[in-house]
């Protein structure tokens, strides 16, 4: 497996209030993404664990126009990744913001 | 005698050397005697068709010639549209054929690469159909047609069922030019259902002990239609289907264009396009357009062939498909793929890989599955003179030139997702069929449709209409500007793909009113194969291996 | 056009994630989870085999409300490592089974589990702790039982409910099931394996679907409810699972359910092939089986007496 972390500021805080969120599942061409609201401001981290090695150019690119695109300011995000290809990967990160706006179910 | 008859006497002498082995003087033989017949009627060096189409195979007849006695047999220049069965090559192996010319491989794509390394094979040259069944008619006409049908009285008039495809064209050429054909049917009738082929163009006729096999190309299970897929379908339907009004169309088999098939009733409805577009078709009988037809989109379709498990009801609605008097489907490949060529406003499909100047191309390193009908589909015609609003508009974007003397264009859609399986790109600096015609020494690169016919190329980042592009380094940003991840989209002008967004030749989802996060599998009218079936009252009979109930 | 993130009642059992599921078959927003993906309770395992590991080890378990009354839920991801029993996964049943056991006397305690299985079995690369996870499953499910707690298993994913997940349906006080859903023990694959393709082609789905699915259980009495493949349906039957009365588990039930048993070996054992006892149980659509509309199937199914026993 291979590690990846990628931290960017965003250009602004994520909207919404639930604390946390999960999208996705491990299975073959899929990944979940575990989104956590723990961090100061309009900081961004992005964990990701990944068994196809040799993507950390394509995952950054993704990464970063996510982050330019939806201004996650404030998330954690962790990554489990089963060998999604990037539009997969750029809908469940856009998925699991999206959900975070959503109600908190706890 | 006259040196003009030298065919006719040939021909003579073969059906003479083969009416020994027919039953009491008739043209039925035994099948025990299928090989002896051809070692018969067959003459070293032949052109022979063994009629492989897309689906229907000649099966029977393909194993009894690869049995043939060497001494007897050899040399043999195979002319046929698919070369898809193990016997085909086992024909090239035992050296009783050397020669090729064909359309399409299908699941023998690595083995005639293999084949065609070795040197087994001598190569003519690989074809789209339309183009291959010309030459039939010019200077690749065959000696001799083994082909399949379902039934056959014992005058050798034969029923084809619905899969007709390539028999009509192939018997034509070889029954009308002093050639033997030679038929294997499922079973032999008092009265055949339908004339398909009058039996004075078939010369024997062999009950095989098994029906021809048929292998179900065109169903797309609902169940594996992803939200990319269903995102690129919703971007077609709105920024392509919408915009040209297109009414006449064939789509390609792949997952994409049945996810389009599948958001007619729901996503096309929304947006009012029913009854505006999509109604005329040149298609295969598509499990997935079930919906769209229940629904009322669609006001006809010409087959190919047929599909396995929708011919109870393609017999049910004679109103949209053609049908013979017996009430089953009528397909016809050539016909059809005229129509596709010269009767359609749009071909849209899929491809492996494409390149910087929207070249496409299915070669891999390792398999060559040749080109079947999409270029045919998949190209302007250059001959057609007939005018509709599709065809003008698109005609228009492209050309600056003097208003009075625009012809139109056809639309050539490509669908592609911007990674393939494994984490493949799409989008490539060269077409790896490039590397593969120096390594073959193939006289012409394999391109399944040429960068100068392609009009848009859809991905899930959006839409390159390359009809506005004027240099082709406009058209190289505008694919580029749509290429995703890859690295051809890593490696784009930002300040120029912006531009050609300013100016609607690219458009985003956004640009269109699509959100991405809305592209989801709720929005397809079936979602599984039973879904299917229901749709057709439950006429439509999978195979087995589409179903889990 | 719908939301995809919103959970819909309406939306496909089948092609659901485990937590849509439940998220669909709870009353909305009442579902709180045990040891969520933010604790990240991961396998101990997969990582020795350099294996991708998921948050929640393919199930989640918590409690929540069905219609108002209190109820416990874990629910198979049938898509992460087909839904195995895995070491943490495993003991996540356990632990909520125990629960369910120990904490059943409250007039506020919920008083039923739902088990919504999606399992292949047992986890090959933890197949030592997790069959021991099984076995420990079996023991707490059997105990919750008997302290009076309700143990449904609600069966419709890809994965089915297959080896250590078939003994468990068995196990429950009552199975729901859906066309697309399956229990056994053995599956296709295995039993092709190890018996040859002549004795059962796994590739012949018809064959599969004929001898484990949903349909062939129901009219046989392996499960007592058959919902159509809607999380709404599932969320009905478990319902009137509930309100039918949940029988108890003591020695007069097990003997009726031994004895149920060996009537139905008796009356069917001889059968090569599903459609045979079809015939024989004299259903009037015995051919058309498969073919059948779920209300259709459904009214069938109800009138058929061995599809309908109060043993378990």
């Amino acid at each position: 497996m291979e590690t990846l972390f990628i931290q960017r500021d965003a250009a602004q805080r994520a909207p919404g209030k639930s604390p946390h969120a999960l999208v996705g599942v491990v299975a073959s061409g899929n990944l979940e993404v575990l989104l956590e609201r723990v961090l100061d401001g309009v900081r961004c981290e992005v964990h990701v664990k990944t068994p196809a090695a040799g993507f950390g150019e394509v995952w950054r690119a993704v990464i970063e126009d996510f982050i330019e695109r939806h201004a996650p300011g404030g998330l954690r995000i962790s990554i489990n990744d089963c060998g999604a290809r990037p539009d997969t990967v750029s809908l469940r990160l856009a998925q699991g913001v999206r959900l975070m706006t959503m109600e908190a179910s706890e | 005698m006259s040196e003009w008859q030298s065919q006719r006497l040939a021909r003579q002498a073969r059906l003479e050397a083969g009416a020994i082995l027919a039953v009491g003087g008739g043209k039925l033989v035994a099948a025990g005697d299928a090989t002896a017949l051809l070692e018969a009627v067959l003459r070293p060096g032949d052109r022979v068709c063994l009629e492989g189409d897309n689906q229907k195979q000649a099966d029977f007849l393909a194993a009894a010639l690869v049995k043939a006695d060497r001494a007897r047999l050899h040399d043999l220049h195979i002319v046929q549209s698919g070369v898809t069965l193990p016997e085909h090559l086992d024909l090239f192996a035992k050296g009783i054929a050397t020669r090729l010319d064909f359309s399409y491989s299908g699941p023998q794509s690595g083995a005639i690469a293999r084949a065609l390394n070795s040197g087994k094979i001598q190569l003519g040259a690989i074809h789209t159909y339309l183009e291959l069944f010309a030459r039939y008619f010019i200077d690749l006409t065959p000696h001799a047609a083994l082909i399949a049908a379902v039934s056959a009285d014992r005058a050798g008039n034969l029923y084809t069922g619905p899969n007709t495809e390539d028999t009509p064209t192939i018997v034509e050429a070889t029954a009308f030019k002093n050639g033997i054909v030679v038929a294997q049917v499922n079973q032999v009738v008092d009265r055949v259902p339908r004339v398909d082929i009058p039996g004075d163009r078939v010369d024997f006729v062999i009950a095989a002990p098994k029906p021809f096999f048929v292998e179900p190309l065109f169903t797309r299970d609902p169940a594996q239609i992803t939200d990319t897929q269903i995102l690129i379908a919703m971007l077609a339907l709105k920024g392509i289907y919408a915009e040209y009004g297109v009414q006449r169309l064939n789509h390609g088999i792949g997952f994409g264009t049945a996810a389009i098939e599948l958001l007619l009733p729901t996503f096309g409805e929304a947006l009012g396009l029913k009854g505006k577009v999509a109604t005329h078709w040149a298609l295969n009988p598509h499990p997935t357009l079930i919906p769209a037809i229940e629904s009322g989109w669609v006001q006809q379709i010409h087959c190919f062939g047929s599909e396995v498990g929708m011919d109870e009801y393609l017999r049910a609605r004679p109103d949209i498909f053609f049908t013979g008097n017996d009430g089953s489907l009528r397909s016809n490949r050539a016909f059809c793929q005229t129509a596709g060529l010269y009767a359609c406003d749009m071909f849209i499909g899929s491809t492996l890989q494409i390149d910087l100047a929207g070249n496409s191309s299915t070669v891999t390193p390792t398999r060559i599955p040749g080109f079947g009908g999409a270029p045919n589909m998949g190209s302007d015609a250059h001959g057609r003179r007939h005018a509709s609003a599709a065809w003008l508009k698109a005609g228009r974007e492209a050309s600056d030139g003097p208003a009075a003397m625009t012809r139109g264009r056809k639309l050539v859609v490509q669908l592609l997702e911007t990674f393939g399986e494994g984490m493949t790109p799409t989008f490539v600096e060269e077409l790896a069929s490039v590397e593969f015609a120096k390594k073959m020494r193939l006289e012409v690169v394999p391109v399944m449709i040429y960068g100068d016919d392609v009009t848009h190329v859809v991905t899930e980042e959006g839409i390159a209409n390359l009809l506005l592009c004027r240099t082709p380094a406009e058209r190289e940003q505008a694919i580029r500007g749509v290429a995703g991840f890859t690295a051809v989209g890593r490696a784009r002008d930002r300040a120029q793909v912006a531009k050609l967004r300013a100016r609607g030749i690219i458009r985003r989802p956004e640009d269109l009113g699509i959100n991405p996060l809305d592209a989801n599998r709720q929005l397809l009218a079936a979602r599984s194969v039973k879904d299917l079936v229901q749709w057709s009252g439950g006429l439509y009979a999978p195979p087995g291996k589409f179903r889990n109930w | 056009m719908k939301n995809a993130l919103v959970p819909s009642r309406t939306g496909s059992w089948y092609e659901a994630t485990a937590r849509e599921r439940i998220s669909g078959l709870l009353d909305a927003g009442t579902f709180h989870e045990f040891l969520g993906p933010t604790a990240r309770a991961v396998s101990p395992h997969l990582a020795l085999f350099d294996l991708p590991e998921a948050f929640d080890d393919g199930i989640i378990v918590g409690r929540g409300k069905l219609q108002g009354r209190a109820v416990l839920v874990a629910a198979q991801e049938g898509r992460f490592m087909g839904g195995t029993f895995g070491e943490v996964h495993g003991a996540k049943l356990v632990g909520l089974l125990r629960y369910a056991r120990d904490h059943h006397a409250e007039a506020t305690s919920p008083r039923a589990v739902l088990l919504l299985l999606d399992t292949g079995g047992v986890r090959l690369q933890e197949a030592n702790v997790g069959e021991l996870a099984v076995s420990e499953i079996i023991r707490a499910l059997v105990e919750a039982r008997a302290a009076g707690v309700a143990v449904i298993a609600l069966v419709g994913g890809r994965a089915g409910a297959f080896g250590g997940g078939g003994i468990l349906a068995a196990c429950c006080s009552r199975v729901v099931i859906s066309e697309q859903g399956r229990t056994s023990v053995s599956g296709p694959e295995v039993i092709e394996t190890n018996m040859g393709a002549e004795e059962f082609d796994s590739l012949d789905r018809p064959l599969v679907w004929r001898t484990t699915g949903g349909k062939t259980r129901r009219l046989l009495g392996g499960a007592g409810a058959y919902a159509a493949d809607r999380i709404e349906s599932f969320r009905a039957a478990a319902l009137a699972l509930l309100d039918g009365g949940i029988p108890a588990f003591d020695l007069a039930t097990l003997a009726r359910e031994q004895a149920r048993l060996a009537e139905r070996l008796e009356k069917f054992g001889a059968c090569q092939d599903a459609p045979e006892i079809w015939q024989r149980m004299r259903l009037a659509d015995a051919a058309r089986i498969a073919d059948l509309a779920d209300e259709d199937f459904n009214q069938i199914a109800q009138a058929q007496p061995e599809a309908n026993h109060d043993a378990r």
